[in-house]
């Protein structure tokens, strides 16, 4: 003891007694932790063989039985869970017939199902993963400057409004009204089909929560003038005024020029 | 039809207005000679009565929604929200003001129609048309005026004083046209219009950074199938200076990233390439009439413009393949500075946006 008390006015004694105490903390975390990591491993493990299983017979026609792809299908090696979460659980794939587009319907698979379809096409190449709640929690996101962003970088296919629009080829950027936020998170992650990739490091976290916080203001927002006509703007406005002021003029010019008896 | 110039009341419908004429007042045309059917307010009092009451009617409602109009302009609230079944909830103030005042023109109208219809007088009538040549005596007067009035200004008589005259008033509006020149604004740093129409606020080692968010873009952050929206970064202090949005209508780019075997052919010279590791980067302006667009198809490396469907390959040079464009979208020429990040290596070397006369000038 008297020897150790010696040293303690060392320059070192310090480094000493922090590398030990992390040392210790870090051995104690690791071990407490070591029993459910292991269980939470062999759950993953389970999880990807259901996928495997799941994979193997609802998708390798298409996407080849190791998901390398084929003539009928994209390889699936590096697209991530996001790709795979997005394109199931909003209907598009299994896709039931080939045709320019996949359009979306109700899902084929339960979610637990398209998890561990994802995890099983995370594993083979690491890909964008499904966002988790905290990170898709667009409660405090900016509104307007989201709605900058969108129509910087969204508005010209899915239009100012969310509403959609078309593309060539019989191919169209769809209606973002129903669209549930993971999925709007996941396409810009991910780009399906058409849509390009709207990569974390150009349209940020932050940025992706601003504008799908946008598109729910759209959701929720009134129109102050009454019918919105699908909130298409002048073409369907003046379709409208066109077809019902013409036949409203054309009675009136049947009343006004009918013989009076 | 003709034949039967009865009803079933016995009553006569058809009159024959062509034959004993009664003295016509001034102003008024003669029937003409044909058959003549009357209305039931002709021949009955009680509709010509009820026909009366009726118009009246209109004209007083209409008054009647113009007081309303003003009772709804007082007191309905600016804010205020009604919800009409089909239509929404909207504006209560608007929906009260457009009803009351489009029912109070629609009712003078609607009365004046129904005045015309039921009680003014229908007798047809043929209008005899005049000739149009002015009598001898009158074109004598006119001529006469004319001479009276050329002496009287002594405008045949001084021959310089017209001469000068018209002189002056041929030359007035060329000011006018001179002016013209500044319709285009001109910076100090610019020349001519062409020079401005041609060059951008890109220089050699400007950086590309995001739309909106003004960040540096790191080329490898870029995936295959990724689209930026971008502009130069010293836009928002170009923008700050000259208070306008021409240098963004100008400089507005799209970064796009393909597989570098998919890349079919560049805007580069020979031997040359403008990419870097498949990141091409294009104007944002249409060629066409100057939409900026960006909707681009990752798969096919199409980009449409919305306005009038004009498509460009990204691949291939951003060649038209659809649509009313005549031009090619402009390329950027890129590459990467020390730390990663996108710069532009020159200026465009083709004028972006719509074409116009002189483009092919130097």
């Amino acid at each position: 003891m008297t020897s150790l008390a010696k040293h303690r006015r060392h320059p070192a004694a310090v480094l000493v007694v922090i590398l030990l105490g992390l040392l210790v903390t870090g051995g104690l975390y690791a071990a407490a932790n070591s029993a459910t990591q292991a269980q939470s491993v062999e759950a993953d493990e389970l999880q990807i063989e259901q996928g495997r299983k799941l994979f193997l017979e609802g998708c390798s026609s298409c996407h080849g039985l190791q998901g390398q792809g084929s003539d009928n299908g994209p390889s699936l090696i590096g697209v991530g869970a996001a790709a795979v979460d997005f394109q199931v659980a909003t209907g598009r794939m299994p896709l039931a017939n080939f045709g320019a587009q996949a359009p979306a319907k109700l899902p084929d698979y339960t979610e637990e199902e398209i998890q561990a379809m994802a995890a099983f096409v995370a594993s083979l190449a690491p890909g964008p993963a499904i966002p988790s709640e905290s990170e898709l929690d667009y409660s405090d996101a900016n509104v307007a400057r989201g709605g900058e962003l969108f129509r910087a970088n969204c508005s010209q296919c899915h239009q100012a409004a969310g509403r959609g629009g078309a593309l060539n080829d019989g191919q169209y950027a769809p209606n973002l009204m129903q669209t549930e936020a993971v999925h709007i998170w996941e396409a810009m992650l991910t780009g399906p089909q058409q849509m390009p990739v709207f990569a974390d490091t150009t349209v940020t976290p932050e940025d992706k929560r601003e504008i799908i916080a946008y598109i729910e203001s759209l959701r929720t927002s009134d129109d102050p003038g009454g019918w919105a006509l699908g909130r298409f703007g002048p073409v369907t406005e003046g379709l409208f005024v066109w077809i019902g002021g013409m036949l409203l003029a054309v009675i009136l010019a049947i009343w006004i020029g009918a013989k009076v008896r | 039809m003709s034949d039967d110039t009865q009803d079933q009341t016995g009553q006569e419908l058809v009159q024959s207005t062509g034959g004993a004429t009664k003295e016509l007042r001034p102003g008024e045309w003669p029937p003409a000679d044909v058959e003549h059917h009357l209305r039931r307010t002709d021949t009955d009092p009680k509709a010509q009565a009820r026909a009366v009451r009726q118009v009246a009617t209109m004209f007083m409602l209409s008054v009647l929604f113009v007081i309303l109009f003003i009772v709804a302009f007082i007191a309905i609230p600016r804010d205020a929200v009604v919800s009409i079944p089909f239509i929404g909830p909207i504006s209560a103030l608007n929906s009260a003001m457009g009803l009351t005042f489009g029912l109070a023109i629609f009712l003078i109208g609607a009365g004046a129609v129904h005045w015309a219809k039921k009680l003014m007088s229908n007798v047809e009538v043929v209008q005899e048309r005049h000739p149009m040549k002015s009598t001898p005596e009158e074109t004598a007067l006119a001529a006469d005026i004319y001479e009276v009035g050329r002496d009287q200004s002594t405008w045949a008589k001084y021959p310089i004083i017209r001469r000068t005259m018209l002189a002056a008033m041929a030359l007035v509006p060329i000011p006018f046209v001179i002016s013209l020149r500044d319709l285009w604004i001109q910076p100090a740093s610019v020349s001519t219009p062409s020079v401005e129409l041609k060059t951008t606020i890109w220089e050699p080692g400007m950086r590309l950074v995001t739309d909106i968010t003004y960040q540096p873009i790191k080329a490898d952050e870029i995936p295959v199938g990724g689209l930026v929206n971008a502009v130069p970064e010293n836009l928002p202090e170009v923008e700050e200076e000259e208070h306008n949005l021409n240098a963004r209508a100008k400089a507005a780019v799209i970064v796009v990233r393909m597989l570098p075997e998919e890349i079919q052919s560049q805007q580069a010279p020979e031997g040359d390439n403008w990419d870097y590791n498949g990141v091409l980067c294009y104007s944002k302006i249409c060629t066409h009439v100057g939409c900026p667009i960006s909707l681009y198809q990752q798969r096919t490396h199409l980009l449409l413009c919305p306005c009038h469907q004009s498509t460009f390959d990204l691949s291939d040079s951003a060649e038209v393949v659809f649509g009313p464009a005549y031009r090619r979208m402009p390329q950027l020429p890129i590459t990467v500075d020390d730390e990663g990040y996108l710069v532009a290596v020159s200026d465009f070397a083709e004028p972006v946006g719509p074409s116009y006369w002189e483009i092919s000038r130097p």
